[in-house]
């Protein structure tokens, strides 16, 4: 309790600098943030990074293990390049995880933001179709919703959006809500501000910032999520490389090249982790208040 | 429920392709599809179809599968029996590790158990199920030959209880580990957050034995979130049995979803999905009556 009302003290005494500090000194999220950063860009300069592309197949050099001359990280069974494919299917593997968070947390923020200030019958009607939504889990709504669609990347995008929206909104209604029973939006209205200009300018700043941190520690758990669809074959289809899908590409060989297997999978964790961390390092530096957030189930 | 079983009907009609296209084949003739889609009634309005849909759902009848012509509940339910076992010996490992892990951290916070814990939790609650299911396989049964690779049963076996267990290990550990890290951490939070409280304080300061202490003023206090997030978990369970079934090929309603979005078979997807979903709101129901039973202060609401 003393810690938090002492931050809560400092954060109004030093307003904006305080937050980048605050950042700076949660050495697990910076590093997080670092590590991101070299895969993002790695992913991107896949092309500049391996000299092999992800589909040339090498019939004389299948099954190599990892620092085989040439392979990095050795082979797969058609004798593609590891290194390549898992720089190549990085590009999808992140889309998948970060897209529908994002596209969801403006839906969702949307909603929640109109079903909390609205209230009312606009509230009911929101909350109770975000309810049914709700009552599916996770994983099996997206492999419903996925499996009724082409398989493809668009697909599992949509999916994972669609999924995602209800626990977004959910959050929005609440920190709109909290927010719409501050004295200042009294003041707002009471100085003729319309309800429009007092949900831009007021109550979308505070509502924004739990909304990020729960997004960032959601796409975390999509890029799992979303790499579990391509393991099902839901995702992108062969021989478009994507983490999951190269997961299941290693299964069949499981016992001959782990490595094929093991390493797309240990990206997968490495990303999901460092997002985890990322998420909770902004929750710190943005909204020293809030406790611990309970996770997507 | 009304709810989930529209969306269900609704995800359906998502479906790309043509029924009648998919049963008669590419030559079939226009006149032909017609009357099929009469017959099957696919040709009335939607409202119509989906309540036609839902007065035989209710009946327990989910018609006739696309692929192989067998009634839907015939395929459904033995599945859903496998599901089940499978589920509820993962739901169990996963109360067995995360309860006493969470309070033990809690009581001992700061050392290098709690600490250790955390990091093992946090690292399960990021790992990939059917990746960490891969890697089981291959140290347990491909390198070290101690458990079985795949399936319920010993082809060659009696099929008795024995070697369903044996089968079972890995599945099951495989679906337990995420959400028992999940579990642990919200137990030793909560277990912190009640250890806190100023009547608790009282309570030692009155001399109380530590073991009743225990019991009756933090574990009490401290357990309704903790149920709250393992009925949760119920949820995750059956999302990570349906990959962990595909991974280790357990003859459950996971597997059989996959094969039947793979082949198309709609009716057996509307069936699988709606019975999941409905086990999951069932789930829920339940957490929120064992939490009423538990906390008297939850009955006026």
């Amino acid at each position: 309790m003393d810690a938090l009302t002492s931050t809560a003290v400092a954060s109004r005494g030093r307003p904006r600098h305080w937050r980048l500090a605050a950042f700076a000194r949660d050495r697990a999220a910076v590093l997080s943030a670092a590590l991101l950063l070299v895969v993002v860009v790695a992913c991107i300069a896949a092309p500049l990074i391996t000299s092999v592309g992800p589909y040339a197949a090498d019939d004389s050099l299948r099954y190599a293990s990892p620092l085989t001359s040439g392979y990095l990280l050795g082979t797969d069974q058609q004798g593609r390049d590891e290194l390549a494919r898992l720089l190549w299917g990085g590009r999808v593997s992140l889309a998948v995880g970060v897209v529908p968070t994002l596209c969801a947390s403006a839906i969702g923020l949307a909603l929640g933001m109109a079903a909390g200030l609205a209230r009312g019958l606009l509230d009911g009607i929101i909350m109770r179709t975000l309810d049914v939504l709700f009552a599916f889990p996770i994983v099996l709504f997206a492999i419903a919703l996925a499996g009724a669609m082409t398989p493809g990347i668009n697909t599992e995008i949509i999916s994972i959006t669609i999924v995602l929206i209800p626990y977004i909104g959910r959050l929005a209604r609440t920190a709109a809500m909290e927010v719409a029973a501050m004295p200042y939006i009294e003041a707002a209205r009471a100085a003729g501000g319309s309800p429009l200009e007092i949900a831009r300018r007021y109550v979308f700043p505070n509502v924004l910032s739990p909304v990020l941190v729960y997004a960032t520690t959601l796409m975390g758990l999509m890029i799992v999520v979303g790499s579990g669809l391509s393991f099902l074959g839901l995702g992108v289809q062969p021989p478009t490389a994507d983490w999951g899908a190269m997961v299941a590409d290693g299964r069949i060989v499981l016992n001959i090249a782990p490595h094929v297997t093991l390493i797309p999978g240990i990206a997968i964790l490495a990303v999901s982790l460092a997002f985890n961390f990322l998420g909770d390092g902004l929750r710190d530096a943005l909204d020293p208040r809030t406790g611990r957030r309970s996770r997507a189930a | 429920m009304f709810g989930v079983s529209v969306v269900v009907f609704l995800l359906m009609q998502l479906a790309p392709g043509d029924v009648a296209t998919a049963l008669l084949g590419p030559q079939a003739t226009v006149a032909a599809k017609e009357a099929l889609r009469h017959a099957l009634g696919l040709d009335r309005p939607l409202p119509v179809q989906y309540g036609v849909w839902l007065t035989h759902a209710v009946r327990g009848d989910f018609g006739v599968s696309i692929a192989t012509q067998e009634p839907v509940m015939d395929l459904v339910l033995p599945r859903f029996l496998n599901t089940l076992v499978l589920t509820f010996s993962s739901l169990l490992l996963a109360i067995l590790i995360g309860y006493p892990v969470g309070i033990f951290a809690a009581l001992r916070s700061q050392t290098v158990f709690d600490r250790g814990a955390m990091a093992v939790t946090l690292l399960l609650g990021s790992t990939p199920p059917y990746w960490l299911g891969l890697l089981l396989v291959l140290l347990f049964a491909l390198r070290l030959h101690w458990l079985p690779v795949s399936g319920m049963y010993d082809i060659a076996g009696n099929g008795g209880l024995g070697d369903l267990l044996r089968h079972l290990i890995l599945p099951a550990i495989t679906t337990a580990l995420g959400p028992a890290a999940i579990i642990t951490r919200m137990v030793r939070a909560s277990v912190r957050d009640a250890l806190s409280r100023p009547h608790v304080r009282v309570a030692r300061a009155k001399g109380l034995p530590r073991r009743r202490l225990l019991r009756r003023h933090v574990l009490r206090n401290a357990l309704p979130p903790v149920i709250t997030i393992t009925g949760l978990q119920l949820g995750y369970l059956v999302g990570g049995a349906l990959l962990t079934e595909v991974v280790f090929d357990w003859p459950g309603l996971g597997s059989l979803l996959y094969t039947s979005i793979t082949a198309r078979d709609l009716p057996v997807v509307q069936a699988t999905t709606l019975l999941i979903g409905l086990c999951f709101v069932l789930a829920n129901i339940v957490v929120d009556l064992i939490n009423v039973l538990l906390d008297p202060r939850l009955q006026e609401g």
